[in-house]
């Protein structure tokens, strides 16, 4: 949501046992604290506390649905790649992502000669023409600060399993 | 061959959404309240009971309109690391090396796109070192190079599919 940078301690080692509980997802019971503090042998009350403060602290965006936007009508995603002057890029990469239909918007490395974008904007749309409309209004805001744009279209999910944790198991 | 490699734009039928499965794929992408009772508060909202929420909320899982439902990690607070990658891979490796590349626990997402650079996943590791260190080790399994390209700034966030 920000543009947070805020340096973390390691997580607990309760907060770990939480995530792993809960990463390919949230028990879907009335009382899903109970439900996994009986796994966890952790009284429901601290575990919904736990919860509370990874919220608070950012180690946990929120406890959400995370859909699969084909399924949901947006078939065409598009990654919006921008070549922007570097001393003008922090204060257009901040407009590009307040427009509303940019989901994220972030600054990355150039790698020449192959790459030479370093503003991405995504863009969904239920079709072509109109993330093609949308990258239009995004150009509109870089005006002569771009020298360059493509989008590339995703035509194949090939892996959507969300951010894991390896169990310690599975280390070396 | 392989599923996964040939998941096509075309390939799904239109999406048909009752009032309420819209209801509940819109108001749970903002997130779960934190409370005692999180269903049932949600389920008021939406006026309907929490077992009609929660029947709901399993079956949007078990047809893949939703891919998950649970914590949404911030990986860089968790001190870990994270970052996107691409890589640029001729058609007749295109299947191995998405096997090769999707083994990795750390890719937390892969996708094909139409450019040269037609691999692009998101790496997830526990420590800042690991980025490079897993870097490594999906070249060496490959053979072609991996461009990383972590985020340098964050202008925004707002991922939100309306339905």
């Amino acid at each position: 949501m920000s543009t947070s940078t805020l340096k973390s301690e390691p997580l607990s080692a309760e907060d770990r046992q939480l995530i792993l509980a809960t990463q390919s997802g949230l028990p879907l019971v009335p009382d899903p604290w109970a439900e996994l503090g009986e796994q966890l042998d952790m009284p429901a009350d601290e575990v919904l506390s736990r919860f509370q403060q990874m919220q608070q602290s950012g180690v946990i965006r929120r406890v959400a649905a995370v859909p699969d936007h084909y399924r949901l009508g947006y078939r065409f995603n598009g990654m919006t790649v921008w070549d922007v002057r570097d001393n003008d890029i922090a204060m257009l990469g901040e407009r590009v992502g307040c427009l509303p239909f940019v989901s994220h918007c972030y600054q990355r490395p150039r790698h020449l000669p192959y790459w030479s974008y370093n503003l991405f904007a995504m863009v969904h749309g239920t079709s072509r023409d109109e993330v093609e409309h949308k990258a239009g209004l995004i150009r509109e805001v870089l005006g002569g600060a771009c020298s360059g744009h493509t989008i590339l279209y995703s035509s194949a999910i090939l892996k959507k399993t969300g951010l894991r944790l390896r169990k310690q198991a599975d280390k070396q | 061959m392989s599923a996964i490699a040939e998941r096509k734009d075309a390939d799904l039928p239109l999406p048909e959404f009752t009032p309420l499965e819209r209801a509940i794929i819109n108001r749970l992408q903002y997130g779960l309240p934190l409370t005692r009772t999180p269903y049932k508060d949600v389920a008021n909202e939406l006026g309907v009971s929490e077992t009609t929420l929660l029947q709901h909320l399993k079956a949007l899982l078990d047809n893949g309109t939703l891919t998950r439902f649970g914590p949404m990690f911030h990986a860089g607070e968790m001190g870990g690391g994270l970052t996107l990658a691409a890589m640029r891979i001729p058609q007749q490796d295109f299947v191995r090396v998405t096997e090769q590349v999707n083994s990795f626990p750390e890719v937390a997402h892969n996708y094909r796109r139409e450019h040269e650079l037609n691999m692009w996943f998101v790496l997830a590791t526990e420590t800042p070192e690991g980025i490079a260190e897993t870097i490594e080790r999906i070249e060496s399994l490959t053979g072609y190079p991996v461009y990383n390209m972590p985020k340098e700034q964050e202008f925004h966030v707002h991922l939100h599919f309306e339905v």
